[in-house]
């Protein structure tokens, strides 16, 4: 079972975080830091597995990938396969590129509700519900079709406008 | 204009209208991407939460922006900050009829509530109602939040509907109802125990996906009962048969394999039902062997599934054909460059070297370089795959080499963990007396603190009883070596308490046995023990009791004693100490050093620690002394439970009384008073009365220890009496006690338990040695020649150098090792570890008798002389490449320097290559991870790209030096 999945970027911020299993708010905090800290302090050629067991309990495993400014990290337990979660990051990165075009991590805070669409589909109650990006993509979209229609498109724009011309 | 341009933008982030936020929540954002510090970022936050609360406290607010504070709310509450007095806002918001504002209302609920929050009974009914929606987006919605929110009291709620799901006409529903349902079950397995036959039902489900994800519930299912579905070997079998050979729809196809997640699950619960049974075993092999042979291991997914496979073959019947498709992913995992595979490779040969030891031989060199990998994980796993085939043979080279890396490392978790292991393996298979003192020792000056005390008391015990042989004079000299080595330990600062505990006890029991040192020596090092520590009670109180036990051995030879100053000065300070247990020791010390010989002889013999404790508990030495106490007219004993009209206790009673009338008067009837007991049981009963003795919780030592000085401060001659008794009952059992007076009873209780696992650990241990000595007499031939091949080299440059070069190596050496010369090294090798007095084969690291010496040298000694052969210029430059080559290089070389000098012109030639390369890692390394950014920066910089990147720059959110289309490049 899937325990977590994170989105930090290298300054130790949360970007993402979703816990499959209940945690209270100040014991969230404290796995985010304790996962920053370990990820901050590896090399970057190294493996991308490691033992979480210190911080997250017996028998969870931890799987993160840097992509620039972010590490994406999965924490699980004997169940799954550390080899088979790099790989689920991977989908869940080509499903954000897919949705986002050249994805990046101002695109990961400013839609922070669609990144938990898309995680959701993606992993489901701690299990991996598809690994296809362009299934999660044709789900996500449906979803958003529904949006859009009940939805006027008096939206966010100008904020997005204003900061960019300035 | 610039409307249209943002819209064309946000169409271009492809977040359709709805996913976006306002304008706030992006200043929100931004602001705290600005914050310096994280006192800056929390006021932010705090600002942001109070305005939120006071527009969440309008009573009408929007629809729309009610969905865009919760968002931002949860948001804040990732930030760490609490929301909670939104949370009733997110359950109202999931009763909404839109469908957008539903999910943003169950998105919330699941991130902010527990399973056992107060508001979810208010969700439960909603969520009834959604899951009989019509829009299957609804369902899905209220799907995800029953797997987060539903416990084992509200499951019952809902579980028909979901039952009902499980044959909804989409199949995306029928998926996440399945995975409902496995929730369930991990939450309370007795919910959906009637349920099993739907699951086994959706296994043959039309869609694929909904079987697939009916594995992830049966997996769990097997793992708890295989026996109950061995009858679904052969449906198992077929699926994955059909999945392997791409029956499936091109769409489950990941990077051009069919369905990997689905062939995982598959060989993961192949492997559960195949496990010790050869029948449904049998039904397995010819597909796993299929995935083998057919399986791409090019790409990551598909190294993915034949690691699982590996997994399976492990764990089911051995089939030799398999065993050997298992061994050949792992050298492909071992030799290749990635460290992914590399862990997975030893994850993987840490399963098979039970089936077949000789895989690990065939590896060495590769498991060698992930032992010495910078990379910590694949460190760790490494040290994993050697505790797992660590033998007496080789005990000593995997427990220095994990006492190295304990040393090394800050991280307390993995610190324990190893320093655990290191103690079991050294209990285990310790090759000697002395090595074994010499690694605990090790082990506790680094770990001390970190590992269980019943090890230090283990330690105790061991120097105490010896290794159970019935050599006297072995015990004898593992316990001054004990001594000898504690004495040095003792000059480093800063030594963990429990080591500290294991020193005194030992020097105080043995510290002048040998006579190599003087009583006032060791009681100086004691004193300066007790000071230097002068804030921890227990060592303190072990320091003291030692020092008393030295003084006692000194009388009982009929030595003077001469107490040290400083002795006496820790005495005096001790007895006005606020631990009543560190005065009374105190107090003890000077009792006992007043005493003639005969008598401390006899509360202190030496070397008694492992005697055996008699206790009486009736005190029947004592009869004699009440019987003529009795005769001379002293009163007989009454318990007190019957004292109810005796004088003297009123004045007991009369506490009793007064605390009673205080509370008011009593209306009750006085109990009846008990018949009268036989007089027999009163006399010695009484006895104990008539002495200070303490209650029987009482530290045993303390008790003893009172007994004495009450007896000698009131001298009569009659009392003597009861001292004999007591040394004859007492006098040893107090004594061994002694070292831990706080935890007498426990360390009692468990002597005898203790002494059969020792006795039962001895005797493994000399079979075991017996077993695997014979073996490397066989083979010790075989084993020179390895091992002089691979001193020739092929250890040192596959070492270092990649892939490519790996091969030449390889064939030069083997090529090498044919040659007679070689043998002439090998000569020398063995010649020089004959040299060792120690009688032990060379230990080897990996087991595998033959090569071991290379792997690792066995022991420094041949190295340092083979050293000496070495002209200094190509120490230095090796070095730098870390200890571990360093100490083995040169001895590398100097081996080589001996077969050039007899002529082998092929050897030299090699010889020069393995310098060059040598010192050339360090330089390839780096090379290495420069290799990695470039990786990330490379590729066209795209207008858009650049235009994103200026604002995250002007955003202050992350400014990053790469280019942000670095998603676009990975993915090809």
């Amino acid at each position: 079972m899937i325990r977590a999945v994170m989105v930090i970027n290298t300054q130790g911020k949360p970007r993402l975080a979703k816990f499959y299993d209940a945690q209270p708010v100040e014991k969230q905090q404290e796995l985010i830091r304790n996962v920053y800290g370990v990820l901050c302090s590896r090399a970057e050629n190294v493996s991308n597995f490691m033992e979480a067991e210190s911080f997250f309990g017996p028998d969870t495993r931890l799987v993160y990938q840097h992509y620039a400014t972010l590490y994406i990290v999965f924490l699980f337990d004997s169940s799954e396969n550390e080899l088979a979660m790099l790989d689920l990051i991977q989908v869940f990165v080509e499903t954000l590129d897919k949705c986002f075009r050249n994805v990046c991590e101002l695109d990961i805070v400013f839609n922070y509700s669609k990144m938990h669409t898309i995680l959701d589909e993606i992993i489901f109650g701690g299990q991996v519900l598809e690994t296809s990006s362009s299934e999660v993509m044709k789900a996500v979209e449906e979803i958003s079709r529904l949006d859009t229609a009940s939805n006027s498109i008096s939206l966010v724009p100008k904020s997005v406008s204003s900061w960019r011309s300035r | 204009m610039e409307q249209l341009k943002t819209i064309g933008r946000e169409l271009a982030m492809g977040s359709q209208g709805g996913f976006g936020q306002s304008k706030e929540f992006l200043e929100l954002v931004k602001s705290i991407g600005e914050a310096r510090s994280k006192a800056e970022e929390d006021r932010i936050v705090l600002r942001e939460i109070e305005t939120l609360k006071r527009r969440l406290s309008d009573p009408d607010i929007p629809k729309r922006k009610m969905k865009e504070y919760l968002i931002r709310l949860v948001y804040v509450e990732m930030l760490g900050h609490d929301a909670s007095f939104a949370y009733i806002h997110a359950v109202k918001m999931t009763h909404d009829d839109s469908l957008l504002l539903k999910r943003t209302g169950y998105l919330a609920v699941t991130l902010f509530l527990s399973d056992d929050h107060d508001l979810i009974i208010l969700i439960v009914n909603t969520i009834q109602k959604d899951l009989r929606s019509d829009n299957f987006l609804v369902v899905s919605a209220a799907l995800s939040a029953v797997c987060k929110l539903i416990n084992d009291e509200t499951i019952p709620a809902v579980l028909p509907q979901v039952v009902e799901l499980l044959s909804h006409p989409k199949e995306v529903v029928r998926k996440k109802a399945i995975m409902a349902l496995h929730r369930f079950h991990q939450k309370s397995p007795s919910s959906v125990a009637h349920l099993v036959s739907n699951f086994r039902k959706r296994l043959c489900d039309n869609d694929p996906g909904v079987m697939g994800a009916t594995l992830c519930p049966l997996f769990d299912l097997i793992a708890a009962d295989p026996n109950s579905f061995k009858d679904l070997v052969v449906s198992f079998v077929s699926i994955l048969k059909q999945v392997a050979e791409r029956r499936l729809p091109k769409a489950y196809d990941y990077h051009s394999m069919p369905a990997p997640f689905i062939q995982i699950k598959l060989l993961k619960i192949l492997a559960l039902l195949g496990s010790g049974d050869k029948q449904a075993s049998e039904k397995m092999y010819t597909v796993v062997g299929d995935i083998f042979r057919k399986c791409d291991s090019t790409s990551n997914i598909g190294n993915a599934v034949l690691y699982e496979c590996l997994c399976c073959v492990s764990s089911i019947y051995l089939n030799p054909k398999l065993l050997e498709g298992a061994t050949e992913v792992i050298s492909r995992f071992l030799k290749s460059d990635s460290h992914n595979l590399k862990y997975m490779g030893i994850d993987g040969l840490g399963r098979l070297i039970k089936l077949s030891p000789e895989i690990a031989e065939q590896h060495q060199l590769a498991v060698i370089d992930c032992l010495e990998d910078p990379d910590d994980s694949l460190k760790r796993k490494t040290f994993e795959l050697l505790y797992k085939m660590t033998k007496s043979s080789n005990v000593e080279v995997i427990v220095d080499r994990m006492i190295d890396y304990m040393i090394s490392i800050n991280d307390n978790h993995y610190k324990t963990y190893i320093a655990s292991r290191c103690v079991e393996l050294a209990e285990q298979f310790a090759p000697s007396n002395n090595w074994f003192i010499q690694t605990m020792n090790k082990v506790f000056e680094h770990a001390g603190d970190l590992v269980n005390v019943k090890v230090a008391h283990n330690l105790m015990r061991l120097i105490a009883e010896g290794f159970g042989e019935d050599d006297e004079t072995a015990d004898t000299q593992l316990r001054s070596s004990a001594v000898q080595s504690y004495l040095r330990i003792l000059g480093e600062p800063k030594l963990p308490s429990v080591f500290l505990q294991v020193i005194c006890w030992v020097l105080g029991e043995y510290g002048t046995a040998d006579g190599k040192y003087s009583a006032s020596y060791i009681t100086g090092k004691l004193c300066d023990v007790a000071e230097a520590y002068s804030n921890d009670e227990t060592v303190r109180a072990y320091a003291i009791t030692a020092i008393m036990k030295i003084y006692a051995f000194e009388i009982a030879a009929g030595r003077k004693v001469d107490m040290l100053p400083e002795c006496q000065s820790l005495v005096e300070e001790l007895s006005a100490s606020h631990s009543t247990d560190l005065q009374q020791r105190a107090y003890e010390l000077q009792v006992v050093i007043d005493l003639d010989a005969h008598a401390v002889a006899v509360i202190m013999p030496p070397d008694a620690s492992c005697e055996d404790i008699e206790i009486d508990k009736d005190l029947s030495f004592l009869n004699n002394y009440v019987e003529q106490s009795i005769e001379k007219g002293a009163q007989p004993y009454i318990p007190e439970s019957e004292r109810s009209g005796a004088l003297n206790v009123i004045t007991l009673r009369s506490q009793d009384q007064h605390e009673a009338s205080s509370h008011g008067l009593r209306f009750e009837a006085y109990e009846l008073p008990k018949p009268p007991v036989p007089s027999r049981v009163a006399p010695l009963t009484s006895s104990t009365e008539l002495v200070p003795v303490p209650e029987p919780s009482y530290p045993r030592e303390t008790y003893q220890a009172a007994t004495i000085s009450s007896v000698l401060d009131a001298g009569p001659s009659e009392l003597k009496l009861r001292l004999d008794g007591v040394q004859k009952k007492w006098g040893r059992p107090t004594y061994s006690s002694s070292p831990s007076s706080t935890s007498t009873s426990s360390s009692q209780k468990t002597n005898g338990v203790a002494q059969d696992v020792a006795s039962t650990v001895a005797s493994s241990k000399s079979r075991e040695t017996y077993d695997s000595r014979k073996p490397q007499v066989e083979i010790s031939k075989e084993k020179q020649k390895l091992a002089a091949s691979l001193f020739g080299g092929s250890s040192k440059t596959e070492r270092k150098t990649s892939t490519a070069n790996q091969k030449v190596a390889r064939s030069s050496s083997s090529h090498v090792a044919e040659k007679p010369q070689v043998q002439k090294v090998a000569t020398v090798v063995t010649d020089i570890a004959a040299d060792r007095t120690n009688h032990q084969a060379p230990p080897d690291l990996l087991d595998l008798s033959e090569a071991a010496a290379v792997s690792a040298p066995p022991s420094i000694d041949p190295f340092k002389q083979l050293e000496s052969l070495l002209d200094p210029a190509p120490v230095t430059s090796v070095v730098n490449n870390g200890s571990d080559g360093a100490s083995k290089t040169p001895d590398l070389m100097g081996l080589y320097g001996d077969s050039a000098l007899s002529g082998q012109s092929s050897s030299l030639g090699f010889n020069v290559n393995v310098t060059s390369e040598s010192s050339n890692a360090t330089g390839t390394d780096l090379g290495r991870g420069t290799a990695y950014p470039a990786q990330f920066s490379k590729g066209p910089s795209t207008k858009d790209s650049l235009e994103k990147d200026a604002i995250v720059r002007q955003m202050g959110v992350n400014p990053s030096s790469q280019n942000p289309n670095l998603f676009r490049d990975l993915l090809g």
